[in-house]
C-alpha cells in the first residue's frame, strides 16, 4: 500500500494537522517509507490467533477494574483552567461554530 | 562524591558526613558546568531543590512532619520531562507544552516526594518519547557525554546523558519501545523497564498506553532497585496499575547464580550485530557461566515482526493519545485561524515536530475505515505471536540475555534523515513491551572507539528483582558500570 499526496492530504483531515502544498510530497514519501516497513506483516498467517490488546493478556486473566460511581475529585477548575489558551468566566473560548 | 552510587550517598546522608543541600548543591552544579555542552536538562530549578533538600535535611535530623528518613531522603533525582510536576514546567519535549505548568504532580513523583527525594530537574527527551537518538527534542538534541558527536539515545536521552556524566546520581525515564534500556546502553549507564502496570502512569504523558511503562535509570542494578522500591506500587488512577502486594526490590541482589538458566536467543546473536557489540556480550555471558550459571540456545521466531507491529500499534495509540492536543484547554495555539478546525489544525502542525506529526499520520491512516482490519488487528495478532515467542521461551530459562541494541551509539544526524532506519535500531528493546515483559540494561564494556555496549537481561512477568539480581553480581564482579566518560570531570 503506498499513498499519493492527496490521500495523504485526506489523512491530515482526519488528525487535524495542516500540511502545506509544499511539504506534501515530503511528507508522503516518508510515510511510504514506514508503510513499506509495516506491509511485512500482510504475509504473517494469523488465522485462529486473537488481537492481543492488553499487554498483559498473555499471563493475566485482566479485568477492567470498577469502583463506586461516587464523587472522589474535588473541583480544581481554575487550576485546570489557569493552563488554557483562553478562558473566560470560567468556560474554554473557541472560535465560533454555529452562525 | 559524583561517582558514587545512591547507596553510599545515602550512607554518607545517614552518617552526616554531607547534607542534602550540599549533595543538592555538587550536582546542580554540575548541571551547571556541563549542561551547555550536554544539553540533558531542559529545565532546572535551583531554588525548588534547594528548598526540597532543606526539608530532606529536616526529616534526617529528626525533625519536621514528614516522617521518618527513608534510603532515598535527601538523594537528587533529575526527572524525564514526561512526567508532570506540580510547580515546575512539564514540556514532553514538544512545542506544544513548552509552557505547561501541571496543575497536578504524576504518581511517581507524588512517590519520590513522599520518599524525600530532591527533585533535581527535568531532563531532555525525544518529543513525546517519540524518538531512539534524542534529536527529535524541541529544545535540540542530548549529546552522548562519551563522544559528544554522538547521540546518547532515546527517548530518555537526557536522563541517561545526565547519569552517566555525573550531572545526576540517578533518574526516571519512561520506556515504550525502548526508551529506558537503548539510551541507558548506548550513554553506559544501568536502566529497567518493569513489568508492564508496576508503575502508574497517572501523570506520565501518554504516547502509547498498552505499551509505556515508567522506569529507573541508574549507575548500578543496585541502585535501580532502591529507586524502583519507590516508583512501583498500585495507583487507582491508572486502570492499567495492577494490585499486587508491595515488593522489596533489593530482595534477590545476593542470590547464587548456581543453577540460573540464561537463555541465548539465536536471532539477537545474528548478522547484523556490530562484532564489537556481540563480543563483549558474549564474555558477559561466559562470567554468568564461571558463576555456576547454565546457557540454553532459545529462539524467538517473531523478533523480525516487532518492529513492523510496534509501527502500527504504538502510532495508532499514539493518535488516539495526541488527540488531547487541540489548542483549546491546554498545550499551543495557533495566532491566526479562520474557524474552529482551522485552529485545530494550524495548533497542532506548528506545536507538534515531524516525527510526531508522521506517527499520528501513520496511527490516523491504520486506524482509518477499511484499513483497521488490515493493519491494526493483524499487528494485535502478531503481537501476540510474540508474546507467546516469549512464553515458550521462559519454560526453557529463567532469564533472556543478549544485546541491548545491535549498535553502539551512533553519530549526531546519522540516522536522523530516514525514519525506518532509525526504527529497525530498537529491534532488541521492542518485543519485551509488546509482550509486556520487564528489560534491563547494564554496561558490559566497550567497542572499539571506546563507546559503551550494553547488555540487556529480559525475564518473565514480575522477575525484575531475580533480574537486578544477576545484574547485580555482575556488577560485584565488574567495574564497567562505574566508568565515567571523560567529558565527566569538570
Amino acid at each position: 500500500m503506498s499513498l499519493t499526496p492527496d490521500q495523504l492530504q485526506r489523512i491530515a483531515l482526519l488528525a487535524r494537522i495542516a500540511v502545506s502544498p509544499g511539504e506534501a510530497q515530503g511528507v508522503t514519501d516518508r510515510l511510504n517509507q514506514v508503510l513499506g516497513l509495516i506491509d511485512q506483516l500482510q504475509a504473517v498467517d494469523t488465522r485462529g490467533i486473537e488481537p492481543m490488546s492488553h499487554a498483559l493478556d498473555a499471563q493475566l486473566a485482566v479485568q477492567q477494574r470498577l469502583r463506586p460511581d461516587t464523587v472522589t475529585e474535588p473541583d480544581r477548575r481554575a487550576a485546570y483552567q489557569a493552563v488554557a489558551p483562553a478562558v473566560e468566566g470560567g468556560l474554554y473560548l473557541v472560535p465560533k461554530v454555529i452562525e | 562524591m559524583i561517582n558514587s552510587t545512591v547507596s553510599e550517598l545515602s550512607a554518607a546522608l545517614a552518617a552526616k558526613k554531607i547534607s542534602s543541600v550540599e549533595l543538592t548543591r555538587l550536582f546542580l552544579d554540575r548541571i551547571k558546568g556541563l549542561n551547555g555542552r550536554l544539553n540533558a536538562f531542559i529545565t532546572v530549578d535551583e531554588e525548588i531543590s534547594l528548598a526540597q533538600a532543606r526539608v530532606a535535611d529536616e526529616r534526617r535530623a529528626g525533625r519536621g512532619n514528614a516522617g521518618e528518613a527513608g534510603p532515598l531522603t535527601g538523594i537528587p533525582v533529575a526527572h524525564k520531562d514526561i512526567f508532570c510536576t506540580r510547580g515546575i514546567r512539564t514540556t514532553c519535549g514538544s512545542r506544544m507544552l513548552a509552557d505547561f505548568a501541571s496543575p497536578y504532580d504524576a504518581h511517581v513523583i507524588e512517590r519520590f516526594n513522599a520518599a524525600g527525594a530532591v527533585l533535581l530537574g527535568k531532563t531532555n527527551m525525544d518529543e513525546f518519547a517519540m524518538g531512539s537518538s534524542n534529536e527529535t527534542s524541541h529544545f535540540g538534541p542530548v549529546r552522548n557525554p562519551w563522544d559528544t558527536g554522538r547521540v546518547p539515545g532515546g527517548s530518555s536521552g537526557g536522563s541517561a546523558a545526565a547519569v552517566a556524566a555525573r550531572m545526576a546520581p540517578a533518574a526516571t525515564g519512561t520506556d515504550t519501545g525502548g526508551s529506558i534500556r537503548q539510551p541507558a546502553a548506548l550513554s553506559g549507564v544501568s536502566g529497567l523497564k518493569p513489568t508492564y502496570g508496576v508503575v502508574s502512569r497517572y501523570g506520565m504523558i501518554a504516547f502509547a498506553s498498552s505499551l509505556d511503562q515508567g522506569g529507573p535509570l541508574g549507575k548500578s542494578a543496585a541502585d535501580l532497585a532502591l529507586l524502583m522500591n519507590a516508583m512501583a506500587g498500585f495507583d487507582a488512577r491508572d486502570s492499567t496499575s495492577l494490585e499486587r502486594p508491595m515488593e522489596d526490590y533489593t530482595r534477590s541482589l545476593n542470590d547464587s547464580l548456581q543453577g540460573l538458566r540464561i537463555g541465548l536467543p539465536k536471532e539477537y546473536f545474528a548478522d547484523g550485530v556490530d562484532p564489537d557489540v556481540l563480543a563483549r556480550v558474549r564474555e558477559a555471558v561466559r562470567w554468568f557461566e564461571s558463576q555456576g550459571a547454565k546457557t540454553v540456545e532459545i529462539t524467538l521466531p517473531n523478533t523480525g515482526l516487532a518492529v513492523p507491529v510496534y509501527y502500527v500499534i504504538a502510532p495508532a495509540e499514539a493518535s488516539s493519545n495526541l488527540s488531547r492536543f487541540d489548542g483549546v484547554r491546554y498545550g499551543h495555539r495557533a495566532k491566526e485561524y479562520s474557524d474552529l478546525n482551522d485552529m485545530y489544525r494550524r495548533s497542532r502542525a506548528e506545536g507538534f515536530g515531524s516525527e510526531v506529526k508522521r506517527r499520528i499520520l501513520i496511527g490516523t491512516y491504520v486506524l482509518s475505515h477499511g484499513y483497521y482490519d488490515a493493519y491494526y488487528l493483524q499487528a494485535q495478532k502478531v503481537r501476540r505471536l510474540i508474546a507467546r515467542d516469549f512464553t515458550e521461551a521462559f519454560a526453557r530459562c529463567d532469564l533472556i540475555v543478549g544485546p541491548t541494541s545491535p549498535s553502539t551509539a551512533f553519530a549526531l544526524g546519522a540516522k536522523s534523515g530516514d525514519p525506518v532506519q532509525m526504527y529497525l535500531n530498537d529491534i532488541f528493546t521492542i518485543p519485551a513491551p509488546l509482550a509486556g515483559l520487564p528489560g534491563l540494561s547494564i554496561p558490559c564494556g566497550f567497542d572499539g572507539k571506546g563507546l559503551p555496549v550494553g547488555l540487556q537481561i529480559m525475564g518473565n512477568y514480575f522477575a525484575e528483582a531475580k533480574m537486578l539480581g544477576a545484574a547485580h553480581r555482575y556488577q560485584q564482579a565488574t567495574d564497567w558500570h562505574l566508568r565515567a566518560p571523560k567529558e565527566a570531570p569538570l
